[in-house]
């Protein structure tokens, strides 16, 4: 019965070329999948994976040391190589900028974040929005170049500490071994709040995401019940915020553990990750050691992805 | 009462967020202010005088027109591909629920969340491998990759407040798939489809990593900026070249920003 029905109210099949194969579709939904997904994923698959595969697959020959030509046999010596002293030192290096990097990126980024998701309001939330989306988006070589400005010995930041009569607290702090140098510009110090001031933005917006979808009335609660705003933090707010958090540091630590502008614009000699592939696909030719200097940010950002995905972050993105 | 000290914030909550914005803002100023400075050998602070002569100087400088336009013209192919690709990508897996949804935005984001240069190197490895000669296209494939997400994001956002029953009535009112895409469903993700693609263009015109690996003798904007930051030749035409780069980003980020505002008033999404 219900058959007869289905049967009569069936339209019949359009007419042109196009109708049939809107119906086509219509009738099998995979192949319009298929359709959908298939450039894309060709394109993601072949050009970007396709890529990387080689690349990592580069990881397990080695070089000649004599001729400089690639030995096309599968070996570990590349990887013994990256975990010598000198380069495991690099990776130590760059995994403790990029650690720092985010603790205070998370720091910088926090009060913004709340301010904007629960106090700023009509024109102010307009403000905010774009106060954060202008800096984040604008020219990455531009704003290194105003820290270039900015960190020079002549700049605005050792004029600014001549006016307060503080010289003597910048020059104590260049003196200190590991974070200080000669000027803020080849020192540690200027690496890092260049890493601060590109990458912080990042953590903002999904702070804030996380941080707009808290209840206003959760912190009242709280409150009500005699919570202080420390403990309201502490047990209602940061819980709530930390998958944003965690969100927000997948990029700020991804975006440092690879760059290999910054440090090598302002900072000191000593390389970084991002650097040492660099002058190793570059200069020295070593492609093999250069892919498996990659692999490590690889393998990081991939157990960070895989913490990341279980505490739910991935939800405030 | 407790509950009312939400209505105004912490004055320490307030000045930590001022700071943090100021912090952002003050060394964009900076750019706005050296593009005047009379100083042609250092960066010296305040500016010993200001002078316009820098912007005519910049104006007859070849390079820096050959420079723009490449990054122009590299930065409209490149969105193009990814609106394309961005926008399918994105119908299917709002659209539709299959296996492997999850392994598909990995994919789509993979691009932005690994470091450029390993995106950079792997490429430029394949090329050679491939025995592909750099060139503008090799630029522009590499961009596409990455820009793809952008629009994606975007389109997935908006996907998701274009409610399935209008789409089930346009069909059930006789309209095939494609006057339904073009009469219903574009009208309604346009707006989103043109802000992913402003911002996917903003990625591009500043992208420099990738491009440092994929590009071969052309030099983008970005890459004479760079040979400029590493190794300073005339230092008040990089000063105005910066603060024309911070405009021309700028623009497009606006124009996003006020095309997905009143994003929440589409008809249809109230179901």
């Amino acid at each position: 019965m219900s058959a007869l029905v289905t049967e009569a109210t069936i339209l019949p099949n359009r007419p042109g070329l196009t109708g049939r194969l809107s119906d086509f579709l219509w009738k099998h939904p995979h192949v319009l999948l298929a359709v959908l997904l298939g450039p894309p994923v060709l394109w993601l698959g072949i050009i970007y994976l396709g890529s990387l595969f080689a690349l990592l697959l580069q990881s397990f020959f080695s070089i000649d040391d004599f001729s400089g030509l690639i030995n096309y046999e599968f070996t570990l010596a590349t990887y013994r190589q990256l975990l010598s002293d000198a380069n495991f030192d690099i990776i130590v290096r760059t995994v403790t900028m990029a650690a720092v990097v985010t603790l205070f990126s998370a720091l910088i980024a926090f009060p913004i974040a709340y301010y904007a998701a629960r106090y700023a309001k009509g024109k102010w939330k307009a403000v905010f929005y774009l106060g954060i989306m202008l800096p984040l988006w604008s020219s990455y070589l531009v704003k290194i170049y105003a820290w270039k400005l900015i960190l020079a010995k002549e700049g605005i930041l050792t004029w600014a500490f001549a006016k307060l009569h503080l010289l003597w607290l910048l020059d104590a702090w260049l003196s200190l071994p590991v974070i200080g140098g000669n000027s803020l510009s080849v020192s540690y110090t200027g690496t890092f709040l260049v890493f601060v001031y590109v990458w912080m933005p990042f953590m903002i917006l999904p702070i804030q995401a996380a941080l707009e979808r808290v209840p206003g009335n959760l912190i009242e609660a709280s409150s009500d019940l005699g919570g202080t705003p420390q403990q309201t933090f502490r047990h209602v707010l940061f819980p709530l915020a930390l998958p944003g958090i965690v969100a927000g540091s997948i990029f700020t630590f991804s975006l440092t553990l690879g760059d290999y502008i910054i440090p090598q614009i302002i900072g000191s000699s000593r390389l970084f990750i991002g650097q040492a592939v660099y002058a190793q696909q570059g200069t020295a030719g070593n492609i093999p050691l250069a892919a498996a200097f990659t692999v490590v940010p690889i393998v990081i950002m991939g157990l960070y992805l895989w913490m990341a995905k279980r505490l739910g972050a991935f939800d405030a993105l | 009462m407790r509950s009312d000290r939400s209505t105004s914030a912490p004055l320490g909550l307030k000045i930590a967020a001022i700071g943090g914005l100021a912090f952002l803002h003050i060394p964009i100023l900076l750019i706005f202010l050296y593009a005047f400075t009379t100083e042609e050998k250092s960066y010296q602070f305040p500016p010993p005088g200001l002078t316009l002569q820098w912007f005519a100087v910049t104006w007859n400088r070849p390079d820096v027109w050959a420079a723009l336009t490449l990054s122009v013209k590299v930065a409209t192919i490149a969105t193009a591909i990814a609106l394309v690709l961005g926008t399918l990508c994105a119908a299917a897996v709002s659209q539709t629920r299959f296996f492997g949804r999850e392994t598909i935005s990995l994919l789509v984001i993979l691009p932005i969340a690994l470091p450029g240069i390993i995106t950079g190197i792997a490429l430029r490895s394949a090329f050679s491998m491939a025995d592909i000669p750099f060139s503008f296209w090799t630029i522009v494939l590499g961009h596409a990759t990455f820009c793809i997400v952008v629009v994606y994001n975007n389109a997935v956002a908006r996907f998701r407040r274009v409610s399935g029953s209008l789409i089930e009535a346009s069909m059930d009112l006789g309209a095939d798939g494609f006057q339904t895409f073009r009469h219903v469903i574009l009208p309604n993700i346009g707006t989103a489809l043109l802000a992913g693609g402003m911002l996917a263009f903003a990625l591009s015109f500043d992208e420099v990593i990738v491009t440092t690996f994929t590009g071969g003798q052309q030099s983008t904007l970005p890459i004479w900026m760079l040979e400029e930051l590493i190794r300073p030749r005339q230092r008040p035409v990089t000063n105005v070249v910066a603060m024309v780069v911070m405009l021309v980003t700028f623009l497009p980020i606006l124009a996003a920003y006020y095309l997905t505002r009143d994003g929440d008033q589409i008809a249809g999404a109230g179901k």
